[in-house]
């Protein structure tokens, strides 16, 4: 990578915490709704984000271009690294392979679902009200199922663990103490994203999002 | 008389070896006699004394670097039993058979054991592990250090260079320009002294420059392995803090 290196690397942790860790928060929250209220409550929930004032530009400068950033210069991160975990296994150096496994898994799985998703939504394959029925029909293939929550584990401790980092790299946690309660902070975060995301995956496999894609088929037919 | 038999005891070792820097790696076991309280460089001494492989062919002897044989120099690391350590410490009773001994190989094998720690030495260099105080003409006392900031400078000033965290750390390799752990923490002991502390923005600079500190995976291998029990990740957290500040009154011009 040209330029200095420092400024990349502070860069790539910055975009991690605003606006990636804030967008992945915002994405559980808008799914959980699917666990609360159903399909209309995630329908409304969809609605409410993309009824947003100016919401493409929030997208691609809020979401699209800080996500490319960071991901392409943390996959380049990521084959700077070593893992030696087999020599040295202790708990950290675990949690740095596995930063950087998650890393790239999270790479491909955000890729995939943003091609299921959002790509659909822009190419006009489907409609925002049909994201739920698009879900329904992800959730209930035992294939996609269980890629679908391998991603979303390795996304969210990603994440998790990046908050650690982020706060030991700009120096806010210095003392081992500081480092180790944080370090269990963002394993109680971890935990509870997971069981959000996983709660919402579990939601969208029942009926009442096929019943919504029915009824949206049984119309499509009649118009 | 009755002649009593004593089955003589012996100690086992696989090392590593290298003809050449640029040369092919190749294992070599010895057996030698055990005597009590040996340490590793004792042991590769007797192996120099006999320079005999186990299966009963000499070789030539096998090479390392050793100084203050105390723990202080740094000279004597290797990889022991799959940890980096000095080898003066690494108790033959205390380790376990067969006792596998390679190079640090983070570091250019020179021959057998024998590293150059260059890079090292050089990442001193680009810091200035120093405090500058040479002039035309006597620049009188310098301002006292606080006694509870001496008390933890101490113990980044044991810092003997000797690279075992460097060799841990997974950052640190051909692909990468971490510049280290080690001299992190020596920007931060040179940082703590009043007269030190004078070129502090020198010093944060270069490690805010390409091969600086940037390259900090938070692996936090170094703590655990550095050999003079310094703090070496509350270093790195610190000098975070540090360059993060230098770098917002770089930009805000403060």
């Amino acid at each position: 990578m040209k330029g200095n290196s420092y400024l990349s690397r502070k860069l790539h942790s910055l975009l991690g915490v605003i606006p990636l860790s804030l967008f992945i928060i915002t994405h559980a929250l808008t799914n959980f709704s699917a666990v609360e209220g159903g399909s209309e409550r995630f329908k409304a929930a969809v609605g409410f984000i993309n009824g947003l004032p100016l919401v493409n530009v929030l997208e691609l400068f809020g979401i699209f271009i800080p996500l490319i950033f960071h991901g392409v210069y943390g996959l380049y991160i990521a084959y700077q690294s070593n893992l030696n975990t087999g020599q040295f296994s202790y708990g950290r150096n675990w949690a740095f392979a596995l930063q950087r496994i998650s890393g790239v898994i999270t790479f491909i799985f955000v890729f995939w679902h943003v091609y299921q998703t959002r790509f659909q939504v822009a190419i006009g394959g489907i409609t925002h009200d049909q994201l739920g029925m698009t879900m329904h029909n992800i959730a209930t293939n035992p294939l996609f199922f269980t890629l679908y929550v391998i991603g979303v584990l390795a996304s969210t401790f990603h994440f998790a663990n990046g908050m650690w980092a982020f706060l030991v790299s700009w120096g806010i946690t210095v003392s081992p103490r500081a480092q180790r309660v944080s370090s269990y902070i963002w394993m109680v975060v971890f935990v509870l994203v997971s069981a959000m995301f996983l709660m919402s995956l579990s939601a969208f496999r029942g009926d009442e999002f096929k019943e919504a894609a029915a009824a949206l088929d049984a119309i499509r037919t009649i118009v | 008389m009755a002649e009593t038999t004593v089955a003589k005891k012996s100690i086992k070792f696989v090392i590593t070896r290298q003809d050449k820097p640029d040369s092919q790696p190749y294992k070599e076991t010895f057996e030698i006699p055990y005597r009590p309280n040996m340490n590793v460089i004792s042991a590769l001494m007797e192996i120099q004394r006999n320079p005999v492989k186990d299966d009963g062919n000499k070789t030539s002897p096998v090479c390392w670097d050793s100084n203050c044989l105390e723990e202080v120099c740094g000279a004597c690391s290797m990889v022991i039993n799959g940890k980096p350590r000095q080898a003066c410490t690494a108790l033959i009773d205390k380790l376990e058979q067969p006792i596998r001994l390679e190079p640090m190989r983070t570091f250019p094998v020179v021959r057998d054991l024998v590293i150059n720690r260059d890079r090292m030495f050089n990442a001193l260099k680009r810091v200035k592990a120093w405090i500058p105080i040479d002039g035309t003409y006597d620049l009188g006392p310098g301002p006292r250090m606080k006694e509870t900031k001496r008390q933890w400078a101490y113990e980044l000033s044991k810092c003997m260079t000797c690279g075992v965290c460097l060799e841990s750390c997974p950052n640190v390799n051909e692909r990468n320009t971490f510049i280290g752990p080690a001299a992190i923490s020596q920007v931060r002991l040179f940082n703590a002294h009043p007269t030190g502390e004078m070129n502090m923005e020198e010093r944060l600079e270069t490690l805010m420059s390409d091969g600086g500190i940037e390259g900090c995976g938070n692996s936090q291998n170094c703590v655990r392995a550095c050999p003079k029990g310094i703090p070496l990740t509350t270093s790195i957290a610190a000098i975070n803090k540090d360059t993060t500040k230098h770098m917002f009154k770089q930009w805000l011009g403060m």
